[in-house]
């Protein structure tokens, strides 16, 4: 027997009901927020309109006329704001990049180190870890610069450790390959070399599954990347010309010049970084059990292959989420070269909003940029924990 | 069956010299395996390269108090520049016959401090200590009642600022931090959105674009006529910033919390406010202490980024006195000081907060 339905007078009244009542506060803040945007934004245009700013991003076309120290592209100051937020962008791209590689690297060893069974190093890291954690990044850099402005010899009197290696207080000159053509068959075959290397390692892993037979693939890759791009060079006929850099009047030319200012600013995100990561990595291997080893050891498998097949594994899946935030502040603290003078692209930004007072449209474009390359990063993240989560019976 | 013949009687013997005492606590603990011991003779011989040049810079070839001229003949470090400018960087421009009173500031901001480490005096008392203890800071730093001259805020500077803006910071975005978490678990749609696109965004910028924006678009907002002052706009975005990561945090506490908990408070018949108030956050909130003080840490060290836009923190005002020409090039030294404060600030809460974790973690 069905229950019969009450009669509407019978139900609960409209404020009782929870379905009724949630519309209701949703109405309610989403009006809020609509209210509270509306008045700031005729408020900004009121303010806008009395200060005869015009808005729009009319001006990325016009001339910046302002040069920028360090760019990986050409770039001059007859050229439109647009190439000069692109150099920003490249700049800012570049010393994440080169960063996070290097983060990662040393974040890893010191995590290690912080394990080790020989006290001396693991309280050296643990050292490392509290104090550079515990320091604020911006004063770190500000630290590396005027350590760099201060001890290191003017131009004259560089330091050369080795030969074509000069420090100096203009920075790091050294000296590089002269341009030949050796050089991008060089690259060529080196990435056509990676490609090979991804199929070998898919057939070496069909070949096991299939006949149980192990292919030593990491010295086979390792032979390869090296011999196909040195054969390239000998093709290319083996130039070793140099190009080495030499002191004219008051500072170096020819070789590559590494400024004060990206050292400075990679040495800082490095260190700092490092730091967090070294907890991230030290608590990912703890967190794999040592039962884990040992019945990794009693089923018979080297040192080696137990690392690599069942305690990475394990301990990647707690690590890399928090890796990834890491890394990600890593990209947003790079904002910071504002403060020692590398041309980023929050500096370049600044210095287009001083120029031509387009505020809103600036620090709109900032956070448009930081935010595309964390809700991608977040985007790939999520990917990766669905794919790496524990599948359970 | 196995028989043990005694031919001589042993006394307790000592174990070997090798395993015992400085010899065997050296073995054990660097040099267990070849390697480990050339890794030992190595760090040794970093320190060795290290210390001893930089305690000669630091302490020996020192200067502690002499004047710029005198620092720039010596080759050693110049620690004058911090005793000659001491309460400059300490208290930036508030003038110096009333720089007791951020100093007293400080004092009492320190002892509750100190005093709050203790879980055992974690009361209601406390929290209204803490309130009061924040109006008297107030009235100290601002003056204007019971005779004491008032200052303006464009005044404050240094030390009390940097120490200001972190925990009004996490004192106003704390609670706010825990409604966007709620927020973001909620069930309604429209709500939970409003949160999220709020988190991710905030979490997704750097604060340098928000300080921008507090120190750059911020007066547009407001209507003609009315201007707020750069420290409270800039304390604005510290605090918008900061309740984004406590929301992160708190949503780690909800989201632990077990189904039970929801449903033994729906059957005892609350409603959504007292089933948080009273069952949700008092468990949750207890879990996530730790991250919480990690976000204070994080907090406490980004507030040094106002020196971009020009607030004269403790960071912006070492930063002047180099430009004081008869210490420049001293810089080095001035911000190894200015390191040194932030460090120990930093590793009094992080101890604690470890301290925290073992006290808290009183398993099921």
């Amino acid at each position: 027997m069905h229950p019969k339905k009450l009669p509407s007078s019978f139900n609960t009244s409209f404020w009782q009901d929870p379905d009724k009542r949630s519309i209701i506060y949703q109405v309610f803040a989403l009006g809020t927020v609509l209210l509270v945007g509306y008045y700031l934004f005729s408020n900004v245009q009121a303010n806008l309109e009395r200060q005869s700013i015009a808005t729009g991003f009319g001006f990325l076309s016009k001339e910046a006329s302002f040069e920028i120290g360090e760019s990986m592209i050409h770039y001059s100051a007859a050229d439109t704001y647009t190439k000069a937020l692109f150099v920003g962008i490249l700049n800012t791209l570049k010393v994440s990049f080169i960063g996070i590689i290097l983060t990662v690297f040393l974040g890893t060893i010191i995590g290690i180190a912080r394990l080790s069974s020989n006290w001396l190093i693991a309280k050296a890291a643990a050292f490392y870890i509290e104090v550079l954690q515990d320091i604020p990044i911006l004063l770190q850099l500000f630290l590396w610069y005027a350590i760099f402005y201060q001890f290191f010899p003017s131009p004259r009197q560089a330091l050369n450790p080795v030969d074509g290696v000069f420090i100096c207080n203009r920075g790091l000159v050294f000296a590089i390959p002269k341009s030949h053509p050796a050089h991008s068959y060089m690259l060529i075959a080196f990435l056509i070399t990676g490609i090979g290397i991804f199929f070998l390692r898919r057939w070496a892993g069909k070949r096991q599954a299939e006949t149980g037979k192990i292919f030593p693939l990491f010295s086979v890759s390792l032979l390869l990347i090296v011999i196909f791009p040195l054969l390239a060079w000998f093709a290319g006929g083996a130039p070793t010309a140099m190009n080495t850099p030499v002191l004219r009047g008051f500072n170096f030319t020819g070789g590559l010049n590494v400024s004060p200012e990206f050292t400075a600013l990679l040495m800082g995100l490095v260190l700092y970084t490092a730091a967090f990561v070294a907890e991230i990595v030290r608590a990912g291997i703890q967190s794999v059990s040592h039962g884990q080893t040992e019945a990794a050891m009693s089923i018979g498998l080297k040192q080696g292959k137990i690392l690599n097949l069942v305690i990475l594994p394990q301990a990647l899946r707690v690590i890399i989420p928090p890796l990834t935030s890491q890394l990600l502040n890593l990209t947003k603290n790079s904002s910071l070269a504002v403060a020692i003078g590398f041309p980023d692209f929050v500096a370049v930004t600044n210095t287009t909003i001083n120029q031509t007072g387009q505020a809103i449209e600036g620090i709109a474009m900032i956070m448009a940029v930081y935010l595309i390359i964390s809700l991608s990063t977040s985007v790939f993240m999520n990917w990766y924990n669905q794919k790496s989560r524990l599948v359970e019976r | 069956m196995a028989v043990i013949i005694h031919t001589k009687e042993h006394g307790n013997l000592k174990p070997p010299a090798s395993t015992t005492g400085v010899i065997g606590w050296i073995r054990a603990n660097l040099c267990n395996t070849w390697y480990n011991s050339l890794l030992s003779l190595l760090i040794i011989y970093l320190l060795w390269q290290v210390i001893p040049p930089f305690a000669d810079w630091a302490l020996i070839n020192a200067n502690w108090i002499s004047s710029g001229a005198e620092c720039h003949k010596s080759g050693g470090a110049c620690w004058s520049i911090i005793h000659a400018n001491i309460r400059f960087i300490l208290f930036g421009f508030y003038p110096p016959p009333e720089q007791w009173r951020p100093l007293a500031a400080m004092i009492i901001l320190f002892s509750l401090l100190i005093a709050s480490r203790n879980r055992n005096w974690w009361s209601r008392n406390l929290l209204f200590v803490w309130l009061a203890g924040l109006i008297i800071m107030g009235l100290l730093m601002m003056g204007g009642l019971f005779g004491l001259t008032s200052i303006e805020s464009d005044q404050w500077g240094g030390l009390p600022l940097t120490l200001m803006l972190s925990v009004f910071g996490l004192a106003a975005a704390y609670p706010l931090g825990v409604g966007l978490a709620l927020g973001r678990q909620s069930r309604l749609p429209v709500i939970k959105s409003l949160t999220v696109i709020y988190i991710e965004m905030i979490r997704g910028v750097p604060l340098i674009s928000l300080l921008f924006m507090s120190a750059i678009i911020f007066p547009l907002f407001l209507p003609e006529g009315i201007t707020i002052n750069k420290i409270l706009r800039a304390q604005v975005a510290i605090i918008l910033f900061t309740a984004a990561y406590v929301a992160e945090v708190v949503r780690g506490g909800l989201q632990a919390m077990p189904r039970g908990q929801y449903e033994a408070a729906d059957s005892l018949g609350l409603n959504y406010f007292q089933t948080m108030r009273l069952i949700i956050l008092p468990q949750a909130l207890k879990i996530v202490i730790p991250p919480t003080v990690s976000v204070l840490i994080s907090a406490f060290k980004d507030t040094s980024l106002v020196v971009i836009i020009a607030l004269y923190d403790i960071l912006k005002t070492t930063q002047s006195t180099l430009s004081n020409p008869q210490w420049m090039g001293f810089s080095t030294e001035a911000y190894l000081f200015v390191a040194m404060i932030y460090f120990i600030c930093c590793y009094f809460m992080s101890t604690w907060s470890r301290r925290l974790e073992v006290e808290l973690h009183t398993g099921r």
